[in-house]
């Protein structure tokens, strides 16, 4: 089975390579972009059955800090 | 005084950490490789060095705090031996949860490199002994992740116990409130983005580094 686990920065932390690719996207003359956030996509390759909450305490343990990012686990 | 240096793959700053704790406490440190499981006993230090360790993979710091040395190092500290980490050390004990927050990338995204001026905003802990307080002193930055952030309670505990030790004293990267460095609630757990270490010897343009070690020489012994 695979999993992708999206990690974002939480709501209210500054994002500088967000902000960055903001004013990018502007200088390359698209409007109307109110918001840019990155984050990252990790995709994992999981021994069939392998639970979701197995894979949330992978998110809480390496692959997200917590203090300052989100996770978001989909099963494909 | 009993040192040891933590090797991390990609630590770059481990030597130069190294000839600052020999020339301060007088005995080469123990060299410590990540994969090791055990630390040599009766220490009274252990320093996490500056460096790219895992080439910044995931999040600076994420990996190496998760090495199997770091096991043996958090045991250490919960017994009260003192621990230093700078620069991408700080972001070992950041990611190893021995201390708060997390080091963002620098406000400005660009890799921040030269002197910055520093206020110790804390002279009585036993990192920071042969400083006075609210003392301004220079003390070189590298880093790209240096931003510290912590929520808002964080952040008012941290200053309210004392625990920010040193401050930016100009605009650097971003942080919050301008922390460059702060210790755990028992105060022997130190982490800062600048580093001392380079600034040890008038040839490097400067001591104050200097003064950071022969104070904790002083305080520990």
């Amino acid at each position: 089975m695979k999993a992708r686990v999206t990690v974002t920065l939480k709501p209210g932390v500054l994002d500088p390579q967000g902000r960055a690719i903001h004013h990018a996207l502007e200088g390359l003359g698209f409007a109307g972009v109110t918001g840019v956030r990155q984050g990252k996509v990790i995709e994992l390759d999981l021994a069939d059955g392998t639970s979701v909450a197995t894979i949330e305490d992978m998110a809480r343990k390496l692959l997200a800090n917590t203090v300052i990012e989100t996770f978001r686990v989909e099963t494909l | 005084m009993k040192t040891a240096v933590i090797v991390f793959p990609g630590s770059n700053c481990d030597r130069d950490l190294a000839v600052a704790l020999r020339d301060t406490t007088g005995q080469a440190p123990a060299m410590v490789w990540h994969r090791d499981t055990e630390l040599p006993d009766g220490l009274d230090l252990i320093a996490l060095p500056g460096g790219f360790s895992y080439g910044d993979y995931l999040r600076s710091g994420a990996m190496s705090a998760r090495s199997p040395v770091m096991r043996a190092v958090i045991e250490a500290a919960g017994r009260g031996v003192a621990v230093l980490g700078v620069c991408n050390g700080f972001q070992v004990l950041t990611e190893a949860g021995l201390l708060p927050g997390a080091l963002m990338r620098n406000a400005g995204l660009d890799f921040v490199c030269r002197d910055v001026a520093l206020t110790v905003a804390n002279s009585q802990t036993s990192f920071t002994s042969h400083f006075d307080a609210n003392e301004q002193i220079r003390v070189p930055v590298a880093h790209h992740d240096g931003n510290f952030t912590a929520d808002a309670d964080e952040l008012d505990r941290l200053e309210g116990e004392g625990r920010v030790v040193f401050r930016y004293a100009e605009d650097v990267n971003g942080s919050a409130r301008d922390i460059a460095g702060i210790v755990n609630a028992q105060g022997n757990v130190l982490g800062l983005m600048p580093h001392p270490e380079r600034v040890i010897e008038a040839a490097h343009g400067g001591t104050d580094g200097r003064r950071l070690f022969e104070g904790l020489v002083a305080a520990l012994g």
